[in-house]
């Protein structure tokens, strides 16, 4: 119980996948202008993230790994190399549910996502946790504190930058670094500011 | 007086637009407001008066920092001198070594002696900052029309009391450098930005160069003397280590080795209390990191197996006291830019910064100080928490009718 409650720690603070690893940085950045915006993406992400990992957790421990199908009479085969292709393949079925689902009953935040809903399949924040959860190995309880912990890491980065850009809209910054500029330039002191649980050691 | 105000009033024009020095309009104001009360009027309906501007504000600031200033460089030349009694050293070698032969000696019973050291350390970081920051500040105000602003002043000394006193010189420059335009000017200028300047300067130069000051190894300006900060003291050693190497009321005082400025809490809490006392500080988040801090202690007093890590028995009171907690509580994270602006909001910048204290020196083993993160991390989250306690205020009043 408590390694969990430590990898979930880890992963929202001390890796976040936003600010430690700078995944998922196209929807960072696009859709970080209004608080309410990026509140909507994060659980929108922490959603896919907490469903997607675990799931491909099952999908890698019983077809894909090295003699995974043992259970049915193939402890021969190794299927790892459809790794990629099939991790790509459950996130987008489930941003169609997803999407689907928000659209009749969510229609403000389905409005207020727009294209980047479906941008989300292809979030490298989303493919990272489940690249991450194979490379280290996580049990399926794992992948799943993991998943939502990750989810929740970037939700909450991208919820404080979007607080810092709306503050910034009275900011007078110059007009080559207008816009993606300067925002780059915050998510790079903000990443500053996170270091600060570099080196924790849970 | 009068003259000197005639002499500025005959050299205005020059200065506006379409003069022959139009570009440097901004120098030419901050020297003008600077020494004489700026006769601008309000313009429009709805006005307050009030005697004291952001240039005096700022002034103020700059004041309440002199007590820790001075205590600094007498206890950094204490420190050293004492050290150099023990090594058996006469004098220290360098330019600055020739400069404190030509005034004074080192002698650390010598409040004069040590003064003279602490200053030969002190001033150049300080001059280095003032000036290389200047040179930014005067430059933006030029290039982009904004008004060159008191603020600067304020970031350098905060900057410079922050540093270890045997920092390089190129070092500060570089820092103050990043803080400033970085930190501050590419966003507009005082006011816009969202970090305070001094401390994301600091935090930089904290990541660039870990080995020069980790926070770990004892800042004395002495080579080849090395030992540690009571904060590294007490996360490996623990707390009887720690009191047997001094008393509380020695660090409340101040006589440890440290940051320049950051030692003595007696003589920040003269200028803090100055600071709250003229509203300039804001009292809530002054009292927001203190109760952020005391509870969180206590839960880690409470939960914390010292055995495992001597940093859980730490009390209360003593955090308060050792490493840069006090300078940053007064100065750092009172910086009304960078801090949350609504009063619910207040409180909780305050409780997150003395959560994010303690939880930095207790549980992260790589940084035994956490006062200058735990404000940047809380900055970060400043207009976040305004965000959500405007909303909360809308929502109240929409149910209220």
């Amino acid at each position: 119980m408590e390694e969990l409650i430590s990898l979930f720690v880890r992963s929202i603070f001390i890796q976040n996948m936003a600010l430690a690893f700078f995944l998922g940085m196209c929807t960072f950045l696009a859709l970080s202008k209004k608080v309410e915006a990026a509140i909507g993406l994060g659980i929108a992400v922490i959603v896919v993230q907490a469903v997607t990992v675990p799931i491909n957790n099952l999908l890698y421990t019983y077809v894909l790994s090295n003699g995974a199908l043992a259970w049915a009479g193939l402890p021969e085969v190794d299927l790892s190399f459809l790794g990629l292709i099939s991790y790509i393949g459950v996130i987008a079925a489930l941003v169609q549910i997803l999407e689907m689902f928000l659209d009749k009953y969510v229609p403000s935040l389905y409005n207020a996502l727009g294209v980047f809903l479906p941008l989300i399949t292809v979030n490298c924040a989303i493919m990272g946790g489940s690249l991450l959860m194979v490379e280290r190995d996580y049990d399926f309880s794992e992948s799943v504190v993991f998943g939502v912990g990750s989810g929740v890491g970037w939700a909450l980065a991208i919820t404080a930058l979007a607080g810092i850009r709306e503050k910034m809209k009275y900011s007078d910054v110059p007009d080559g670094l207008q816009g993606l500029g300067i925002t780059f330039i915050t998510v790079g002191l903000m990443s500053l500011g996170f270091m600060s649980f570099g080196g924790i050691d849970l | 007086m009068k003259l000197l105000r005639n002499m500025f009033d005959s050299l205005e024009p020059h200065f506006h637009k379409g003069g022959k020095l139009e570009s440097w309009y901004s120098l030419y104001e901050a020297v003008d407001t600077g020494l004489f009360q700026p006769n601008d009027v309000t313009k429009t309906t709805a006005h307050v008066r009030d005697g004291i501007d952001l240039k005096r504000v700022m002034i103020t600031v700059w004041m309440c920092v002199f007590p820790a200033m001075f205590y600094g460089m007498y206890n950094l030349g204490w420190q050293a001198n004492t050290a150099l009694a023990t090594m058996d050293v006469a004098s220290i070698e360098g330019w600055r070594g020739a400069l404190i032969g030509l005034l004074a000696g080192h002698d650390a019973g010598s409040i004069w002696d040590n003064l003279i050291f602490g200053a030969a350390f002190f001033v150049p970081i300080y001059m280095t900052v003032f000036i290389v920051g200047g040179f930014w500040e005067v430059l933006f105000a030029m290039k982009r029309g904004h008004e060159i602003n008191e603020g600067f002043f304020v970031t350098s000394i905060l900057f410079a009391l922050i540093c270890p006193p045997d920092l390089p010189l190129w070092q500060a420059a570089l820092g103050i450098s990043f803080g400033v335009v970085l930190g501050k000017e590419v966003f507009g200028g005082t006011g816009k930005n969202f970090l305070n300047p001094a401390l994301a300067g600091r935090a930089f130069l904290f990541f660039a160069f870990p080995s020069y000051m980790s926070g770990d190894a004892v800042w004395t300006a002495v080579d080849g003397y090395t030992g540690a900060t009571a904060l590294s003291v007490a996360a490996q050693q623990g707390m009887d280590v720690l009191t047997q190497q001094m008393t509380w009321m020695d660090a409340f005082i101040g006589k440890i080795p440290g940051s320049i400025g950051e030692t003595s809490t007696i003589a920040i809490l003269i200028g803090g209390l100055i600071l709250v006392g003229s509203s300039i500080a804001s009292y809530r988040i002054v009292v927001g990191v203190v109760l952020g801090t005391i509870v969180t202690t206590m839960v880690y007093n409470h939960f914390g197996n010292p055995e495992t890590n001597p940093m859980f028995a730490m009390p209360f009171w003593w955090h308060f006291v050792l490493g840069g907690y006090a300078f940053g509580l007064f100065f750092m994270a009172t910086d009304p830019v960078s801090a949350s602006m609504t009063n619910a909001g207040k409180w909780w910048f305050g409780a997150l910064i003395g959560f994010m204290v303690i939880t930095i020196r207790v549980v992260n083993p790589a940084f035994p100080e956490g006062m200058m993160l735990a404000i940047l991390f809380a900055n970060l989250f400043a207009p976040l928490i305004d965000h959500f306690v405007v909303q909360s205020n809308i929502k109240r009043r929409l149910a209220r009718g």
